[in-house]
């Protein structure tokens, strides 16, 4: 449409990208991920002058709510959570476009009532039949929308508008579950109707790894076996498991997140350069180097996995999994674990990916490290190198977003002597722009019909593959190892990497 | 943290900057421009407090200009640099340098600033008040990549706007442009949901107000109609209106704050159109740093080619007044968009 729209000029890049007339529908409108983050975002879009006039949002839930209830719950979670100021011209623009549909999800009649909703809004709204529907509900009743959707013919396109389906993790909970639900999706959306929210790919940092890696040339080059030594992907969490026992329990850490975030770091991170920076070429690259994953023979040796125990987190006493509300005392649930993977090609081989996660860890990090190699000589004398480690590459995906490098330096003084600095770069004092949260971008992105940043099927059933084997093996061997909420996980972990002759970075 | 140097140099200026980064820890980092604010002593506050604003988003070295008057002939031989370094909270985000000139180096200033630019980052200068008509001539414009003036703040700003288009050179930028950033997005916007030929426009807003202008000739050279320009009340831009083959699209907003927009075929939207601070025009200005080629293209489209403001349209002009069109050039239309008419059908069925 764009194209021949003559106020539209690729060189003019004041004009940000707006996507075209289009509602939202989200489904589960009442749970937390809906107010805390999908509101403020949808604002926080609107605020910055990115939604079409008329943008619409429809909330469908079971609470007995009248538009005007809906509007108030939208007001003060925008209010709460949004990252822009509050301003009345621009929730006023919002505000004429919030419908609330009331419904359980095998109602027929809310979902007709939804239909009718959608046609009224592209009347009053001119929202031209262009709607998203955001599935922010447990897994159990995915099918059950997703069949309502297609009975009441709210997923059909026709004549030049579009349906699509963003969807939330988990994408099943082994590769079975995982094909059997796409199966479900894809009966009913074509695959490119299909958007998976990984909200780390949603995140400033994780799009930067392609821009360091790829706009720079002095990184790239020692991006490979001859100058890695290993890589060291980690995301911790200091908080138990909160009120989610019931979802948590027999999922675990590795699938709620090896599976999805640090597989698809470990993608980005190891990928080749992709043709293009279009969804197709991404999707290719990231499939090529999930595919050539491999894992350890012995997967006793090179795994880990284990339970929180009581202890000090943070100066607050933490019971330990075991004893959490709605745990059953037996279980066998994983809430670390650190595997070590390889990857099979030229640029790899021999590279070892430590990929670690798990609650009430000591902080709340995510990073990525690429750890090299160290000098293959140095002219300096062991007395002087003694406190100079490897030289590293930090990517810091949150909190504190930025990118360090650590390498040695003398220490000023008559002697020679060497020791680690490091070199900062963070995104909160070089840029410009603060940095839009990651829904913000990736509700856009559905808008617009950008499908850079989500996983596709593909993606999703090749990390079921690389994970399924470690999770059987788990279920069949030993029981989890435990460690003090408040620590860097298990000694077997620190024992795994010992028996590489490396071991783990604090975050 | 503040250092205050009396009758000093540039060399000085830096030594106190080093110290001062030493006494409060922190290293020079993450800053990513130098901005040169080039100023009188009255505006100089607001201008200042405005790049304070700015430089939340974009941490900079901030250096202020100030060229004194001198009132006598004899201070006029005599020359002076007073500096006033500002570090940490004081500073904001960044760093600021608040220079005092006086006498003679008021017509050197260059040589003041260029010891205290940042290495190897870009360089903006921005005139609040007064600027050359010639910026990239200006010695002090030389050093910079974007230059930044105001046309809004000065006497006559029409005949100002023909001047720059003249002078125009490649980093050249003006805020009278910046301004008008969100009503070219939402006419894009609005022009992205109808596939109608645009055959008439008319831009409404308060006189001396040089972004009515530039509008109207970025209407008019990206569409290559008619454009005309007409007077109201304010505040600012108040309505444009464009005469489609499809009916009306108008974008009307009275009040500075909330815009309706209107099709012909489709319900009356409001869109939040809210006239905005210096401080975030600023900001905008600073996130792109390389030419802005529309910029250009819209400036030299020319005033004179705009119908002159026309006083007697005041007041009546909220209705049905479109600007008349004028069929015989409507008829020369470029080939790609014969094109994309075929289209039309399709999406005119889509947008019911």
């Amino acid at each position: 449409m764009s194209s021949s729209n003559p106020l539209r000029d690729p060189a003019d890049r004041r004009l940000p990208r707006i996507a075209g007339p289009s509602g939202l529908v989200i489904f589960g409108v009442t749970g937390d991920l809906s107010r805390k983050k999908l509101m403020p975002a949808v604002y926080d879009l609107a605020n910055r002058g990115l939604l079409p006039p008329g943008f619409s949002l429809v909330g469908f839930a079971r609470r007995d709510w009248e538009h005007e209830d809906f509007a108030q719950v939208v007001h003060d979670a925008v209010k709460e959570h949004s990252r822009t100021p509050f301003r009345e011209e621009v929730w006023q623009q919002l505000s004429q476009g919030m419908r609330f549909v009331q419904g359980t999800f095998d109602d027929d009649e809310a979902f007709e009532r939804l239909r009718g909703t959608i046609d009224e809004l592209d009347k009053a709204q001119g929202t031209g039949g262009n709607f998203a529907f955001y599935l922010s509900v447990p897994p159990k009743s995915f099918p059950v929308v997703i069949q309502q959707l297609k009975k009441h013919q709210l997923a059909d396109q026709s004549s030049g508008s579009w349906r699509r389906a963003v969807i939330e993790k988990p994408f099943g909970h082994d590769l079975k579950s995982a094909e059997e639900l796409n199966a479900i999706v894809h009966e009913v959306f074509a695959p490119d109707q299909v958007f998976r929210i990984d909200h780390y790919l949603g995140k400033e940092t994780v799009q930067n790894i392609l821009a360091l890696r790829f706009a720079n040339t002095m990184f790239e080059p020692i991006w490979n076996r001859s100058y890695v030594d290993h890589i060291q992907i980690t995301m911790a969490e200091d908080i138990g498991i909160g009120g989610r026992a019931g979802y948590y329990d027999g999922i675990g850490a590795a699938r709620d997140v090896i599976q999805n975030h640090l597989l698809q770091l470990l993608a980005l991170t190891a990928m080749e350069e992709p043709a293009s920076f279009d969804a197709d070429a991404l999707a290719a690259e990231k499939t090529k180097v999930l595919g050539a994953v491999r894992l350890p023979k012995d997967l006793g040796r090179d795994t880990v996995h284990a339970q929180y125990a009581a202890g000090w987190q943070g100066g607050a006493k933490a019971v330990g999994y075991l004893e959490e509300d709605g745990i059953d005392p037996k279980s066998k649930t994983d809430t670390y674990a650190a595997i070590k993977v390889g990857i099979d090609n030229r640029r790899w081989a021999g590279v070892p990916f430590y990929l670690r996660t798990g609650k009430r860890l000591g902080r709340r990090v995510t990073e990525i490290a690429v750890v090299f190699q160290r000098a293959p000589h140095s002219p300096f004398d062991s007395t002087a190198t003694e406190e100079l480690g490897s030289n590293a590459i930090v990517v810091r995906v949150q909190p504190d977003e930025g990118v360090t490098v650590r390498f040695g330096s003398k220490v000023p003084g008559t002697s020679m002597e060497i020791r680690d600095v490091s070199m900062d770069f963070a995104y909160g004092e070089s840029f410009t722009e603060s940095s839009p949260e990651a829904y913000e971008r990736l509700i856009l992105d559905v808008l617009l019909g950008d499908a850079n940043l989500f996983p596709r099927t593909e993606e999703v059933e090749l990390s079921w593959k690389i994970l399924d084997p470690i999770e059987q093996y788990w279920d069949e061997h030993g029981t989890p190892a435990k460690y003090p909420a408040g620590t860097w996980g298990p000694v077997e972990a620190d024992h795994m990497l010992e028996r590489d002759g490396r071991s783990w970075r604090r975050p | 943290m503040k250092t205050d140097l009396t009758d000093t140099t540039a060399s000085k200026i830096n030594k106190a900057l080093v110290l001062g980064r030493r006494a409060i820890g922190t290293p020079a980092v993450g800053m990513v421009l130098t901005l040169v604010i080039v100023t009188d002593e009255e505006n100089a506050y607001d201008a200042l407090k405005t790049a304070s604003d700015a430089a939340h988003e974009h941490p900079s070295r901030t250096l202020v200009v100030i060229k004194r008057v001198s009132r006598s002939p004899r201070d006029r031989t005599k020359s002076r640099l007073d500096a006033e370094v500002r570090l940490g909270a004081d500073a904001g985000t960044g760093e600021t340098i608040v220079l005092r000139l006086y006498g003679d180096v008021v017509d050197h200033a260059q040589s003041v600033v260029l010891p205290l630019l940042l290495p190897d980052a870009p360089v903006v200068v921005w005139w609040p008040v007064n600027a050359p008509l010639d910026p990239a001539g200006d010695p002090l414009g030389a050093l910079a990549q974007r230059r930044v003036t105001d046309t809004y703040a000065c006497e006559e700003p029409v005949r100002e706007l023909a001047a720059r288009a003249d002078a125009y050179t490649p980093g050249d930028t003006d805020l009278s442009w910046t301004r008008i950033t969100p009503w070219r997005s939402m006419l894009a916007a609005a022009l992205d949901q109808v596939d109608c030929k645009v055959q008439a426009v008319e831009v409404e807003g308060e006189e001396y107000n040089p972004s009515c202008e530039l509008l109207a000739m970025w209407l008019a050279d990206r569409l290559d109609v008619p454009v005309k320009r007409t007077a109201s009340n304010g505040p600012g831009l108040t309505a444009v209106r464009m005469d489609t083959d499809c009916g009306p699209v108008v974008l009307d907003r009275a009040d500075g704050s909330l815009a309706n927009l209107s099709i012909q075929g489709q319900p009356a939207r409001g869109v939040a159109l809210k006239r905005r601070e210096t401080a975030e025009l600023i900001a905008e200005e600073l996130r792109r740093l390389d030419p802005d080629d529309t910029y250009a293209s819209a400036l030299r489209y020319g005033v004179d080619r705009l119908n002159a403001p026309d006083a007697s349209d005041k007041g009546g002009a909220d209705g049905g007044a479109v600007a008349v069109p004028a069929p015989v050039e409507t008829a020369a239309k470029a080939p790609a968009k014969d094109a994309a008419q075929e289209k039309t059908p399709v999406k005119k069925a889509a947008a019911k």
